[in-house]
């Protein structure tokens, strides 16, 4: 057991959990935050993408308590209020998601993704997007809206 | 997965007195792919020493010598503008962003899976492993199927590549898991010419001594075409027979060279 301080979405948790606790399971369980989604729990499909200091990260692949005093944002801290981030409205504009199920990690990777270019000076070309997410896993969409979408959000980002 | 218990030291000597005081102790880097082995219970270790706290991450570049700190992450390789472009290549090629912004360079090589591309990078360069003990050539490190010249309670510390007058890399990718099918990492320096195979060794990464003799005599991708690739001790799998991966060695040289 290990006593963990983290902010979550811009607020301080703090709990006990077993040391083998994965980030994931804390969000899910302990927090309730149940935006954050689990597929495989293998590393592979990307649902379960947060952001740890603004980085994205597997979260079933990260152990809770290494996170100790860092800052995590997942999908439900993205909206500000009442107001879609603008990578939740293209999703939603273009129709990037069928399911749903990867939508949280789709959207969770693609900030990140966008994020990074802008900091760079590069703009996204669509091969760029579509290698950006290959650790996403959509079988639904056929990718082609959730590419769209993501277009469309680092034009407004 | 089964109960452990979590240590971050904050210096390499504190590292290895847990290491040494648990009863089945792991280090812990980025976490990759020794918790998703824990999670399969392949394996179960009673503590998880955290490496990550230790200062070693960071590229830094001192007389033509490019050091890798052993917890910098794929990632940081792959953007950054000190190491040789064919490595910060390697790197921008691992698995997938989220997987390069966790997994680090000491936590490939200590791993030394078969199909992992820091393997051929370190062995194609002629690198050094620097550990809290000593250096260790890629030449007398890189052991076997996941099996290292490492000692259990060994940190690496960093990795550093020496300057090279041309190198390239060329990854066939296997592309559900993104790991190599076969990858080629060639290099060109004054000591020499290396080739280094990953992904299709039955023993792991190795150096292909009929490509290298070419490749000293002509660095062209056309110097390829006369060497002979056996397929003894190659690997065979679904993916892929030996003729088919000795076939790769060969296509992917070629590429190599002519990316370098
Ligand atoms: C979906 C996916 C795709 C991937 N694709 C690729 C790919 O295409 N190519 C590729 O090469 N790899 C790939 N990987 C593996 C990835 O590169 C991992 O980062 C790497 O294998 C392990 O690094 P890590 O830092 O996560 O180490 P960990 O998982 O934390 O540790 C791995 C092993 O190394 C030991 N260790 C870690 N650091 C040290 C150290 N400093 N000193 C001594 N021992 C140490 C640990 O004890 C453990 O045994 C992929 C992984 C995933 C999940
Ligand atoms: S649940 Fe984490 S990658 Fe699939
Ligand atoms: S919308 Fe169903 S998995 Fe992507």
């Amino acid at each position: 057991m290990t006593k963990l301080i983290m902010t979550v979405n811009g607020k301080k948790v703090s709990r006990d959990v077993p040391d083998e606790t994965l980030l994931s399971e804390f969000l899910r369980e302990s927090l309730r935050l149940t935006g954050t989604h689990v597929g495989c729990d293998t590393t592979q499909c990307g649902a379960c993408v947060v952001h740890v200091n603004g980085t994205a990260v597997k979260s079933c692949s990260v152990l809770a308590v290494s996170l100790n005093g860092e800052s995590v944002t997942t999908i439900e801290g993205l909206a500000d209020g009442g107001q879609l981030h603008p990578m939740q409205k293209a999703f939603n504009d273009n129709h990037g998601l069928q399911c749903g199920f990867c939508t949280p990690g789709m959207i969770m990777a693609s900030v990140d993704l966008v994020a990074k270019a802008k900091a760079a000076g590069r703009k996204l070309s669509e091969d760029d997007i579509r290698h950006g997410l290959e650790g996403n896993i959509c079988r639904c969409t056929g990718y082609h809206n959730i590419v769209k979408a993501v277009a469309q959000a680092a034009s407004e980002m | 997965m089964y109960p452990t218990k979590y240590h971050k030291p904050a210096a390499v000597d504190a590292a290895v007195k847990a290491l040494n005081s648990g009863d089945d102790a792991k280090f812990l880097a980025g976490g990759q792919t020794l918790l998703a082995t824990m999670k399969q219970h392949l394996a179960s270790p009673s503590d998880l020493v955290d490496v990550r706290g230790l200062g070693l991450s960071g590229i830094k570049k001192a007389g033509g010598v490019v050091s890798v700190g052993a917890t910098t992450v794929h990632a940081a390789v792959a953007s950054s503008a000190d190491v040789h472009p064919a490595l910060a290549k390697l790197a921008a090629g691992i698995g997938d962003p989220m997987v390069r912004n966790m997994g680090t360079i000491g936590g490939s090589i200590a791993n030394n899976d078969p199909a992992a591309d820091y393997p051929a990078g370190v062995l194609g360069m002629g690198a050094t492993v620097v550990t809290n003990r000593r250096q260790i050539a890629a030449d007398d490190y890189f052991e076997g199927l996941f099996t290292t010249a490492l000692e259990e309670d060994e940190i690496i510390t960093a990795v550093a590549f020496p300057q090279v007058e041309r190198a390239g890399y060329a990854k066939f990718k296997q592309p559900a898991s993104r790991f190599c099918l076969v990858g080629v990492f060639v290099s060109k320096s004054a000591s020499g010419v290396r080739v280094a195979v990953t992904g299709a060794g039955s023993d792991g990464v190795f150096r292909h001594k009929g490509l290298e003799a070419a490749l000293a005599k002509s660095w062209t991708p056309a110097a390829v075409d006369s060497v002979e690739v056996s397929e003894d001790g190659l690997l065979s799998d679904i993916h892929g027979d030996t003729a088919y991966r000795a076939n790769l060695i060969k296509v992917l040289a070629k590429r190599a060279v002519a990316a370098s």
